[in-house]
């Protein structure tokens, strides 16, 4: 048995490493102000997919919905060792939340798949929502399966899966078709491979060519379109006419979140109170902590 | 995150000044391979991005898995049970993840799993390795040993072995020192004999076998029976197996993770690579070579790691009430640091590329003679690019591992006596460290190697045509102070051509070694200087250096300082 699995990936800030102006005043992140990263967890989730392969068999492609800019994380997927990835952008999806996100990205699945598997990262590390996989999946009608920590066994159209709760795991038997969403701790992701670094490290995107052409009134994207096909360097993209979708539901219209209010909390103390290591001494700490309500 | 390569400014400046095109044009058939492979470039500059981004990766792993496991490598080493090695966790997460890259088998053709890399290339990797982990490089730094195989054997054991290491399913090991022959391997006593089907075996034992546990071995062994010297061996490839009995792992001052081990060979089935008593004079000098460049590029990666530590520490530690990094005694002990590990990299680097023109202009030959075409002109240049790689070779792994001591003893001093405490990298370094100035030719061997060079000034064109170049201001200054090194090299090697005494020529001969090296280097750093406004200062400090200690090896030679050596039974005893 082979299994046919699809992994969304997003390409996202750098959020360990925020400054001071990286919040814009309607409290969406600039993100011009930060390294773009894989999603830590979206890599994990690439991992799994890729093991999946490799102990069963099939394909594994990959789909971000973002600006052209996100080319270069399809491109990273590509040197890991997807077997395609698709660009989904278009500006009418710019500023969606999470339900416009999962809606264009399950209309996209239903125009690319089926699909056996579909997974994801728990939860990107810039809106820590973890809902656009539960979202897509409730949108194909299929089941989930959420924190996944490992994939037991696969048989036919029954998965194994070990997925973390509170205080342990639970081991479940799910059916395909279905959508995971994996935790950090699943996998440690491999390395790029330095031969299809070598053979995809000029794959482009749609918008990155025609930015190419853009840039040089000799050249023309259709062609250039045409010539990256025929080098199988042409990075499959899906704007909002290739998909069946409502405008109104996609993008800034179709956000029904509203961010009320961004407050910039910085954390930490002005003083310390030094307390010394004796008997008396840990009775003053335990009080002390349980009246800032950090113990009892 | 990190990266080795991406934040090492000085290997990128040495990488974006490469000059590799003819040798790129004929490793790739002229891009026809292209043709064939998606991952082969189109054009030298594709070729170069592909290099790139190879460096790239290599520098991740480096900096994010390989270095932070060094430590508990080093405190692990390699194990010894039952007969049976096996490496620390670390450096079999470190082979797995490099294995996983792709990164095995770098400079192998593509048709048997290779990346068909520059040595260049190669080497600018292994200087990553080493210096997240010096003893791993001798494990991933044996790719040497495929090289070897691809250069000598013929078609069948080529398909037979190579593809094992491009996939790192194999590691390597190559058998040479024996208890009695260790700088003299023309006493290796290893058996090698055939039965009446002509099938080879082995007999006998190995020592200090680096890697020994590996999985194919090259192993130098007499199949003269009789012959007592170097024109007895032949050199034998063999599977690991279990005919092969690991009797020992030493128990070393440093390179912990890399096990050296002591073989014994019980009729180990083995086949002849290339031709019957080559083994030493011919397969075991190249192979030697090569390893020569790893290691030169082993102890660069030290030094850069003990540069960095020395560097972080100076500007973190405080006495005095400020940083020791603005203690003028530190701060120049540092600057000394950084233009020996600035100068090391250019000298590795023009040293690998005089290796790859060597090499492959030798491969271009042979392909126009098998054309039938006239291959006079680049067999001339080949001889030319040979004794150039023939001098720069153990030049390089001479300056480089001695100067690697030299930089981990002076991050040890910038340390104080933190330094000396296990708690911190450097004292592990200044471990590792040592032995690079001892294997593959210890440094005493390496001057005997170049001397030859040297006496026969085979570098005079390019120093003529170096002299005669006009230079900017201050730079002209330093073209003189070159000139004026020159001189001094030219009137101490007369007095030791006209002392006409072999045993003053031996002991002078490091002394002669030097000053060359000193112009060679110096010429580069100028180069450099023209490119790049900061490394004037590079370049200013190395040659004014090089002046005051030029003198000196001066004054050692033609005050006959040596004299004494006739007199060394009463001195010593």
């Amino acid at each position: 048995m082979s299994y046919q699995s699809l992994v969304l990936v997003k390409q996202v800030p750098d959020t360990a490493n925020i400054s001071g102006d990286v919040m814009k005043p309607d409290g969406t992140v600039n993100r011009g102000k930060l390294p773009a990263i894989f999603n830590p967890e979206d890599k994990v989730a690439l991992e799994l997919a890729l093991q999946l392969r490799e102990r069963f068999g099939g394909s594994v492609k990959v789909v971000t919905m973002g600006p052209p800019k996100a080319s270069e994380l399809l491109r990273e997927c590509l040197y890991l060792g997807a077997d395609e990835a698709f660009l989904v952008s278009d500006r009418k999806f710019a500023g969606a939340d999470t339900l416009a996100t999962s809606y264009v990205l399950a209309e996209t699945i239903n125009s690319i798949g089926p699909f056996d598997v579909i997974f994801a990262g728990r939860q990107a590390i810039d809106g820590d929502t973890a809902q656009v996989g539960p979202q897509t999946a409730e949108k194909l009608g299929i089941p989930q399966v959420t924190y996944t920590q490992e994939i037991i066994d696969a048989k036919k159209d029954t998965l194994t899966i070990k997925r973390k709760i509170d205080g342990g795991y639970e081991i479940i038997k799910a059916k395909t078709p279905l959508l995971i969403t994996v935790i950090k701790d699943a996998a440690v992701p491999r390395p790029f491979k330095a031969k299809r670094v070598m053979a995809y490290k000029n794959a482009k995107t749609l918008m990155e060519l025609e930015a190419m052409a853009e840039e040089n009134s000799l050249l023309w994207s259709d062609q250039l379109k045409d010539e990256y096909v025929a080098k199988k360097l042409f990075i499959e993209t899906l704007t909002i006419d290739d998909l069946n979708v409502e405008v109104e539901r996609c993008g800034l219209h179709g956000s029904p979140t509203k961010v009320h209010k961004v407050e910039s909390v910085v954390l930490g103390s002005s003083d310390h109170v030094q307390i010394e290591p004796t008997k008396e001494g840990l009775g003053i700490l335990v009080d002390k902590l349980m009246e800032d309500h950090i113990f009892g | 995150m990190p990266n080795f390569f991406t934040e090492n400014k000085d290997l990128l400046f040495q990488f974006e000044n490469l000059d590799l095109k003819e040798v790129v044009d004929i490793m790739e058939d002229n891009f026809e391979q292209a043709k064939e492979y998606n991952y082969a470039p189109v054009d030298y500059q594709d070729a170069m991005d592909n290099y790139r981004k190879v460096l790239e990766i290599t520098g991740d792993i480096t900096a994010n898995i390989i270095d932070p496991a060094s430590t508990d490598v080093d405190l692990e080493g390699a194990h010894f049970e039952n007969g049976k090695v096996t490496y620390a966790k670390g450096t079999q997460l470190a082979l797995d993840q490099l294995s996983r890259a792709e990164l095995m088998g770098f400079t192998l053709p593509r048709k048997y799993g290779g990346l068909n890399c520059p040595t260049t290339i190669y080497t600018m990797a292994i200087e990553m390795v080493s210096r997240a982990d010096a003893s791993l490089m001798n494990i991933f730094g044996l790719q040497d040993i495929a090289e070897t195989i691809n250069k000598y054997s013929d078609d069948d054991q080529k398909a037979e072995f190579l593809p094992q290491f491009a996939s790192g399913e194999a590691t390597g090991a190559m058998a040479l020192t024996e208890p009695d022959a260790g700088s003299d391997l023309q006493a290796v006593k290893l058996q090698a004999y055939q039965d009446e089907k002509g099938n080879w075996f082995l007999r006998g034992v190995k020592r200090f076998i680096t890697n020994g546990n590996g999985d194919i071995l090259l192993v130098l062994a007499r199949s003269e029976a009789g012959t007592k010297d170097g024109r007895g061996l032949s050199m034998f490839v063999c599977y690991g197996d279990s005919t092969i009995t690991v009797r020992r792992i030493e128990n070393k001052l440093g390179i912990h993770g890399s096990p050296t081990t002591e073989l014994q060979f019980n009729d180990t089935p083995a086949k002849l690579v290339g031709k019957r008593k080559f083994g030493l004079i011919k397969y075991v000098m190249d192979l030697m070579n090569g390893a020569r460049l790893g290691v030169s590029a082993q102890a660069l990666g030290i030094s850069q790691a003990a540069y960095e530590e020395a560097l972080a520490y100076a500007k973190a530690r405080e006495q005095f009430g400020k940083a020791i990094y603005d203690i003028p005694v530190v701060t120049n002990m540092l600057i000394d640091m950084r233009v020996r590990v600035e100068s090391d990299r250019s000298l590795l680097y023009a040293t690998a590329q005089s290796v790859d023109k060597r090499d492959k202009l030798d491969e271009l030959a042979h392909k126009l003679k098998a054309q039938g075409k006239d291959a006079s002109e680049v067999v001339a240049r080949q001889k030319v690019a040979s004794k150039i790689a023939a001098l720069l070779t153990p030049m390089c792994k001479y300056t480089l591992t001695e100067n690697a001591n030299k930089t981990t003893y002076d991050s040890l001093q910038i340390h104080g006596g933190t330094g000396y405490m296990k708690e911190f990298k450097v004292e592990r370094l200044a471990r590792d460290a040592r032995i690079t100035n001892i294997y593959e030719g210890t440094t005493q061997l390496q001057v005997v190697a170049a001397i030859g060079g040297v006496i026969n000034d085979i570098l005079k064109e390019d120093f003529d045509r170096e002299e005669q170049k006009e230079r900017k201001g201050n730079l002209q200054r330093l073209a003189d102070t070159l000139k004026e090194i020159r001189e001094i090299f030219y009137s101490s090697l007369k007095y030791v051509v006209d002392k006409n005494d072999k045993y003053f020529q031996d002991v002078a001969a490091k002394e002669l070694v030097e000053l060359y090296s000193y112009l060679f280097v110096g010429y580069l750093l100028l180069n450099e200087a023209e490119k790049d406004a900061r490394k004037v200062f590079i370049a200013n400090r190395y040659i004014m250096n090089a002046v005051a200690n030029a003198r000196k090896n001066a004054e050692e030679i033609t005050n006959d300082t040596f004299s004494d050596l006739l007199h060394a039974d009463e001195i010593l005893n």
